[in-house]
């Protein structure tokens, strides 16, 4: 195939043709098979902008029950259903997936690719988040949703008489939610770091993509803590495993330490993205590149650093040494400085520039007034002896939300009527957005400013009513007027939204001649780029002169289709430099069983049907071997691929170099933060405790070490198959595979003897109940290494694995590594540490 | 040292050396307080002495982000070329991630200090 020509040569309705076709959604109920990165981030954008509606209702009846004293609107039982899933929904149902949804959408034409590396695991991402979305919130209608607030403080949230199923429904279905927060999050890294466009080396990255990549990895570190905290939560609920009863040696501020470890890194993964729609807004409509693009990176990566040091401020009435405290204000206070630098940029790219007015400019303009107001309350309650004052009450609740508002919502509607035209090809209504505007900003200070003052006056936040004579009346009563107003912007939002606008005129391809790759993406078209361009500036449809025709027209990479498939490009981490053409899935419906199965497993376990929840989990597996077997790691026909502009790439990597060993990398290193605070809780009850076994017996010396020995047995082997492969004795390399796996199943069975011979009881006292979930994450982790290594097998056995085409064996060698590393500490620290530090 | 450490650092890796520091730093003096605070008698010493380590700590700390300090002004070409670094070469993308580099040791030079400070002002573990 002569590509060169045809790239010098204007390039056919035949090419075009057949490109559309390759990348064409299907229709009819098929529609909701696509995995396209255009559709799937449309429909998580839709579900979650919906989800935010109906906790937005939620907070409408609270307001109303909260406008004058001693109301009954509503039961006291269901405010508490109402404000905890307000919370819930809000964070983890609308505000972190609405980035998910933008990145999805956005990331492809802005790095001038054609798709993310993982199409259906996005896909799969976004039906795990609609169906586990709609189980929280359906709970409500039956009465049985978590009323225990949203961050199910124990001992409340672990009485199963005073939280009923609730708080199961919570802890089950946040995990399975925080599941596709962290394949979202896999998705992300790896586009960013290997699918830009040649030539976008890292200094010219869109400002997007680099919050996203801070954000994403933020996520890596983040959520698993959260889950490793929901484990234990539900270990305790389920089968009384005393992680947080003193009266057994737990302690519920381990709950706290490992959910605000989340929660307030959470705030930031909230705010760095609708921060980055600013930086991609701001020059935009300033009409100038953005002043201080490397300051911009300062913050971001500065700010994801400095959030994981400030979790104690929300503790800082727990009774923890006061130094502790100071330790985390200082943090605290040092993280307004990135946050600074950020709207200082903002501000000095406005006055370098001249600032075109319009509706995203107005949100954006309002959003960093607000945020800044939120920043101040920020610092104040920052500082302890202020904080043991305001704690709890409804002066939080101000500052809350103003940070919330101001700098999650303001910029996520700014950007909506600044992408509108990406979507659907039509502006919304400018007028609309004017008075929409005016209501949601005139609403937010009239509902949320007067609630410094009843918190100042006393008000304890997530009370149902309050008796008449406090002071607190008049300043309820106007912050419920103000909630309304704001719900009015809100609806007007999204009234405009959903009009029809057939009748509209069509806007240009890039309405606001914007400088990024995005507005070269068709509304029409689902290829994100009709050919891969190379990439020059920071700005380059500004700089780079007809370059949207040159791309439009094909004349840059991949113009055309091979084999009926889907291709991008990967590209180097820093000079994004032409590695390989990838081969990504097409429409299939797979992704949509997995999750389906998958959510079948978290129900099943809410309900406690033990036999269900198992085939659930069988069927999850099986499902998705398949999804793996047929989609992934396939052998191409040719070697190479003729990629246009004389540039020849190979259509198959494995190891460092393929985007698989990238997602498996990063899937690991979040899977070990989880393991990690599952440490980090051992060694928590061991300060707490004079005596931390409680005179119990511990799973001794003898079993945890031999564990470790045939662990790291296994692990050689494991790395002997791999260069046996490589060398071409295949024959050998099956064999050692499976000398591995029965090392690997003989390890796990002695790190069981352990605690089991020891009649360790995880119910008697903490000490047994830690010593066991630590065992417990080993043995899961050694049999999901054991279904790797039969996989392999298999693919070797039905000529899927080759020397050459190696893939599958690595990526199960990296896994390897982590499984190793955990199973010797885990091993180590059972075993050793009762010996020397008991 | 300049020979010992290549001139060339060709990864993104190095940019996040200086909060990495930050990190280590901050999560030894949390650990270190936490422990003493809450089982004096298992490191056997004074909160006088806890504050001499958290002190020498953030001398160490301190050393470490000026070196990577050093080192990313180096790589920024000794602030030869202002910013914004934003041509198409791979000069450029090397400058930017020095000075990139540079401002993010700046911020976690300032953070390892606020965050060692209260050990200036607090004497026992009061709750």
């Amino acid at each position: 195939m002569n590509t060169r020509a045809r790239s010098s040569a204007p390039p056919g309705k035949a090419q075009e043709q057949r490109l559309r076709e390759v990348w064409r959604t299907p229709s009819g109920w098929r529609y909701w098979t696509s995995v396209n990165n255009v559709d799937v981030g449309i429909w998580y954008a839709g579900a979650a902008f919906a989800f935010m509606l109906f906790a937005g209702v939620l907070a409408l009846i609270m307001r109303a029950q909260l406008a004058v004293p001693d109301n009954d609107l509503v039961s006291a039982d269901f405010y508490n259903q109402a404000f905890t899933l307000h919370g819930t929904v809000m964070m983890f149902l609308f505000a972190v997936p609405i980035f998910e949804a933008i990145a999805i959408f956005l990331l492809p034409p802005m790095l001038g690719a054609r798709e993310l590396p993982f199409p259906r695991l996005g896909a799969f991402g976004f039906w795990s988040f609609l169906l586990g979305g709609v189980f929280v919130c359906g709970s409500i209608f039956f009465n049985a949703a978590p009323s225990s607030g949203w961050f199910m403080y124990p001992p409340l949230a672990t009485d199963e008489k005073l939280s009923g199923i609730g708080a199961d429904i919570w802890l089950l279905g946040l995990s399975f939610i925080e599941v596709a927060s962290i394949a979202a999050a896999v998705e992300i890294i790896v586009g960013i770091m290997k699918c830009r466009a040649p030539g976008m080396r890292i200094n010219l990255m869109p400002l997007f993509a680099w919050y996203l990549l801070v954000v994403a990895g933020m996520i890596l570190f983040a959520f698993p803590p959260l889950i490793a905290g929901d484990i234990l939560f539900e270990l305790q609920r389920m089968f009384d495993w005393p992680f947080f009863d003193p009266a057994r040696g737990g302690d519920p501020l381990l709950w706290q330490h490992l959910f605000w470890i989340f929660g307030h890194p959470e705030v930031y993964i909230i705010f760095l993205p609708a921060i980055a729609l600013m930086a991609m807004i701001v020059p935009t409509f300033a009409q100038r590149p953005i002043v201080g693009y490397s300051w911009i990176v300062l913050a971001a990566v500065g700010t994801g650093f400095l959030s994981f040091g400030l979790w104690v401020h929300h503790m800082f009435t727990t009774g923890l040494p006061q130094i502790s405290l100071a330790f985390f204000s200082a943090a605290s206070a040092a993280v307004a400085i990135p946050t600074a630098v950020q709207i200082f940029v903002f501000i000095a790219t406005m006055l370098a520039g001249r600032v075109v007015l319009s509706i995203p400019m107005l949100f954006g303009a309002g959003s960093i007034a607000t945020f800044v107001i939120g920043g101040l309350t920020g610092v104040m309650v920052a500082l302890a002896p202020f904080d043991w004052q305001a704690h709890d009450t409804y002066f939080v609740v101000g500052h809350l939300h103003y940070v919330l508002i101001g700098g999650m919502l303001f910029p996520v509607v700014a950007g909506i009527y600044y992408y509108f035209p990406l979507i659907n090809a039509r502006h919304l209504s400018v007028r609309w957005g004017k008075i929409a505007f005016w209501l949601m900003f005139t609403g937010l200070n009239v509902a949320f400013f007067p609630m410094h003052l009843t918190g100042l006056r006393g008000m304890p936040r997530r009370v149902f009513t309050y008796p008449g004579d406090l002071g607190w009346d008049w300043l309820n009563l106007m912050s419920t007027a103000g909630a309304y107003t704001f719900a009015a912007g809100v609806l007007i939002v999204v009234a405009d939204i959903v009009r029809p606008k057939h009748g509209d005129p069509k806007s240009a391809l890039n309405p606001w001649n914007a400088g990024t790759l995005e507005w070269i993406s068709e509304p029409e078209e689902m290829w994100g780029v009709r050919s891969i361009p190379i990439v020059e500036s920071r700005y380059p449809l500004w700089d780079q002169k007809n370059l949207v025709a040159d791309v439009n027209a094909g004349r840059f990479y991949l113009p055309d289709v091979e084999e009926g498939r889907r291709e991008g490009m990967v590209t180097s981490v820093l000079d994004a430099k032409p590695e390989q053409v990838i081969r990504v899935p097409a429409t299939g419906g797979i992704t949509m069983i997995a999750a389906v199965a998958l959510a079948a497993v978290f129900l099943t376990l809410t309900f406690k049907w033990w036999l269900a929840a198992s085939l659930a989990g069988f069927a999850t597996l099986a499902t998705i071997l398949y999804w793996l077997w047929t989609g992934t790691a396939e052998i191409p026909k040719k070697a190479e691929r003729d990629a246009g502009l004389g540039l020849v790439l190979p259509l198959y990597t494995s190891g460092p170099a393929s985007v698989g060993w990238w997602a498996m990398f990063i899937t690991m290193t979040g899977n070990s933060t989880g393991f990690a605070s599952l440490v980090f809780g051992y060694f928590f009850y061991w300060t707490i405790h004079a005596d931390f076994t409680a005179g119990a017996t511990g799973p001794g010396l003898t079993w945890p070490l031999i564990s470790v020995a045939l662990f790291v047995l296994a692990w050689g082997t494991m790395m002997l198959a791999r260069s046996l492969n490589a060398n071409g004795s295949v024959g050998l390399m099956r064999t050692i595979l499976v000398t591995s796996s029965v090392l690997a199943i003989a390890a796990a069975a002695a790190a069981l003897a352990g605690p089991w011979l020891h009649r360790m009881d995880p119910v008697a006292h903490v000490y047994p109940a830690i010593v066991w979930v630590l065992v417990g994450w080993t043995v899961v982790h050694a049999g999901l290494g054991v279904i790797m290594q039969f996989y392999c097998l298999a693919r070797s056995v039905a000529g899927r694995l080759t020397p050459t085409h190696d893939m599958d064996l690595r990526n199960t060698c990296l896994y390897w590594h982590f499984l190793a590393l955990m199973a010797a500490i885990s091993g180590a620290i059972m075993g050793l540490f009762p010996e020397v530090g008991g | 040292m300049t020979r010992i450490l290549p001139s060339e650092t060709d990864s993104l890796w190095t940019l996040f050396t200086a909060p990495v520091i930050w990190a280590l730093h901050f999560l030894a003096c949390y650990v270190l307080v936490a422990v003493h605070c809450q089982k004096p008698g298992v490191l056997g010493i004074g909160f006088s002495s806890v504050r001499l380590i958290i002190a020498a700590t953030t001398m160490a700390a301190l050393i470490g982000i000026l070196l990577s300090a050093w080192l990313a002004w180096r790589q920024w070409g000794y602030g030869r070329d202002d910013p914004p670094h934003d041509d198409p070469t791979l000069r450029d993308r090397t400058l930017f991630q020095g000075f990139a580099t540079l401002l993010l040791s700046g911020l976690s030079f300032v953070a390892v200090v606020l965050v060692a400070m209260p050990v200036l002002f607090i004497s026992e573990c009061l709750r």
